[in-house]
């Protein structure tokens, strides 16, 4: 985070100090342990049993998919339309999952970021009514609990309208089909809202109040203050938010099945340049691997598993680029705000 | 016009457009409300209470819903959820239990009793198990663990004693149950991690200090204090188990058949249909009147059980304010 503003002595409170030194901790532990009661040392069993089992399911998730995703990812799939063949060798890859995928990302995080921020500085720097900011924050908590199948359903509802006619395919008569690339992700941004506001949000509260005052007093205006300040500073913030948005839109299926087609090729509609594809169905990644498990249609577990391979390869890339951003003012790795579970 | 744009804002017409985008949010969400429950209303209309009752076969109604054209009759509206609403039940809280108990016994070790080399790694695979999209999980399930579970675990003897009644294939409760606490721990594991780390570090030294041992200090004291934030994470942790559609109707063998406790150990080998499952699989053919409308209901039913659930977490929430703490 870029602390430029903030100086050291207020960044916190010093963390408490650590006495003893965790090594000899650690010894006193192994020694002692025979003496604990029964019950003690079954906790004790269990903890150790559940850490090491978190351990051993992740890396065992990671290395299966590398594994599968290695074997079955040839890099002609990432660059050849899909075709409903019945044959396996002929289905050709998933280059439109791919280009969907990332279609729907940036159309989801650009509308997702606005917003987000906007409601973040106002809650933290106006919230005026305080009721109604409270109402604003637990609403956005609301969102967070929403199941994507239901936003996935509103969307088709709410985009169905008379008005929202011209962002998807209109049939004759005068039916709005609802689906399309601007539908979900508008949609999308919901799903990603929650998770850029949090962010934001812990990122202004962390500001000293002394900095906002230097502001006024140098006769700048609350607005210019939040524009020229506060905002500036809580620029890793917000692109964290941004990041684990992205991987939330990217790993999403629910409303690409329902809000998207899920169709195997993008299928653009209309005739303007560019605004034809936003307004078409497609599918994405997620929906391919749907599609291809035992549980969908096509019933291609090596394709699933390839573009499950590249589908984990961007979320987690995601991720680490949220590392890089929050390395240095990271405590715990496990920060709430990180994991989208306010 | 573009010039007026571009000089600074005033602090009112920030304070306004900035209140504006807020309140949007707050319009989605009662337009959310009012849509979902407008096109849910006929099959409540319909059925009345007994749309929540076990009535006739679940997917033989579905399956007429989809067949009865643009103009269904009453008599098409006909559906007794309750089913689903089992599954969707037995699913969350079986995997909230689960992992309950799980993340507190994992979070204590990387607050407390982890070697530094471990806590290294655990915490990336964490933050990794959170990250990955549910369709991976559900990919999982029904490539490796549900044939696993089928070929390995369920005898002949156990396929043949109910084979009048359901097939077993793997796909089933038990897959369903252990996948969706693989998906959710992590959650619950990050939120206690920060509720044991908000208790002040002093409170648990004053315990070892009276000469118990540290698992006990962590148990009775740091644990004890920070229930509100573990429970918090739990019901948070349930709410994403309770909407989750993808990755269960790829590995819950999507029949709508209410697994009967009282079949011994065959129970958990039962296949399940869970409302938000169901929604994903029949939403292809959600222009068909009828079936849309009960789309709709289930989905209002979710809608307004993730409302419960986020109010019991802020109630769980609320006495941790008491420790100057943030759940």
């Amino acid at each position: 985070m870029d602390r430029t503003l903030i100086p050291p002595e207020a960044a916190g409170p010093l963390p408490p100090l650590r006495t003893p030194p965790r090594q000899d901790r650690k010894r006193r532990v192994n020694e002692s342990i025979s003496t604990w009661r029964w019950t003690d040392r079954i906790g004790y069993g269990l903890m150790w049993a559940a850490g090491l089992l978190v351990c051993a399911i992740g890396i065992g998730i990671v290395l299966y998919m590398m594994f599968r995703g290695l074997q079955y990812l040839r890099p002609s799939l990432l660059f050849s339309h899909p075709q409903a063949e019945l044959d396996q060798s002929k289905t050709g890859g998933f280059l439109d999952p791919l280009l969907g995928t990332i279609l729907l990302t940036v159309l989801g995080i650009c509308l997702a970021v606005p917003l987000a921020v906007a409601a973040a500085t106002w809650i933290v720097e106006y919230a005026r009514p305080a009721w109604l900011a409270r109402i604003v924050d637990s609403g956005i908590e609301i969102i967070a609990g929403t199941p994507d199948i239901v936003i996935a359903l509103f969307g088709l509802v709410l985009f169905q309208q008379r008005i929202f006619g011209w962002m998807s395919f209109t049939a004759q008569g005068g039916a709005v089909f609802g689906r399309s690339f601007l539908t979900a992700g508008c949609m999308m941004s919901l799903i990603a809202l929650p998770m850029v506001f949090a962010s934001t949000r812990e990122g202004l509260q962390a500001i000293p109040s002394h900095v906002r005052e230097a502001s006024y007093a140098l006769g700048k205006t609350k607005a210019a203050t939040i524009r020229r300040v506060l905002l500036p500073s809580v620029k890793a913030n917000i692109s964290t938010g941004a990041a684990l948005g992205m991987g939330r839109i990217a790993g999403d299926t629910a409303i690409v099945v329902v809000l998207l087609g899920a169709t195997l090729t993008l299928s653009p509609e209309g005739s303007v340049p560019g605004l034809r594809v936003l307004k078409g169905t497609g599918g994405t990644l997620t929906s391919y691997v749907y599609n291809n498990s035992p549980a969908g249609e096509g019933n291609a577990p090596q394709k699933a598993y390839a573009a499950a391979f590249v589908l984990l390869l961007i979320v987690v890339g995601l991720n680490f680029v949220v590392d890089l951003i929050a390395r240095s003012s990271a405590k715990s790795g496990l920060e709430t705000s990180r994991l989208g579970a306010r | 016009m573009l010039e007026r744009l571009r000089e600074p804002w005033t602090d009112q017409r920030a304070e306004r457009v900035l209140g504006a985008l807020a309140c949007l949010i707050l319009g989605v969400i009662v337009f959310m409300i009012v849509f979902v429950a407008v096109r849910a209303w006929p099959s409540f209309h319909a059925n009345g209470l007994s749309w929540f009752s076990a009535k006739g076969n679940v997917d033989v109604q579905l399956s007429r819903m989809v067949n009865s054209g643009a103009n269904p009759t009453p008599a098409d509206y006909q559906i007794g959820a309750w089913p689903l609403i089992y599954a969707t039940l037995l699913t969350t809280v079986l995997a909230a239990g689960l992992g309950l108990v799980f993340s507190t016994l994992s979070a204590i070790f990387i607050v407390e009793f982890a070697p530094e080399g471990i806590r290294r790694l655990i915490v990336p695979i964490v933050r990794l198990l959170a990250a990955v999209p549910s369709v991976i999980y559900g990919l999982i399930g029904i490539l490796v663990l549900a044939p696993f579970v089928g070929n390995h675990l369920i005898s002949q003897g156990r396929k043949k004693s109910v084979e009048f009644v359901i097939q077993l294939s793997g796909t089933s409760l038990l897959v369903a149950v252990v996948i969706l606490t693989i998906m959710i721990t992590p959650i619950m594991i990050a939120i206690t991690v920060d509720g044991l780390y908000a208790i002040p570090r002093s409170w648990k030294e004053g315990a070892v200090a009276l000469g118990v041992n540290r698992w006990r200090a962590m148990w009775t004291v740091t644990v004890r204090a920070a229930r509100p934030a573990i429970l918090a994470g739990a019901v948070l942790a349930t709410a994403r188990a309770f909407g989750e559609a993808i990755m269960i109707s790829m590995v819950s063998g999507s029949k709508g058949f209410a697994p009967n406790p009282a079949d011994g150990l065959t129970f958990i080998f039962e296949p399940v249909k869970t409302l938000a499952s169901n929604i994903v699989e029949n939403a292809e053919s959600i222009n068909a009147p009828a079936m849309r409308s009960t789309l709709y209901a289930m989905a209002l039913l979710l809608l307004l059980g993730g409302f419960g659930l986020s109010i019991a977490s802020w109630i769980a929430k609320q006495p941790l304010k008491k420790y100057g703490t943030r759940g």
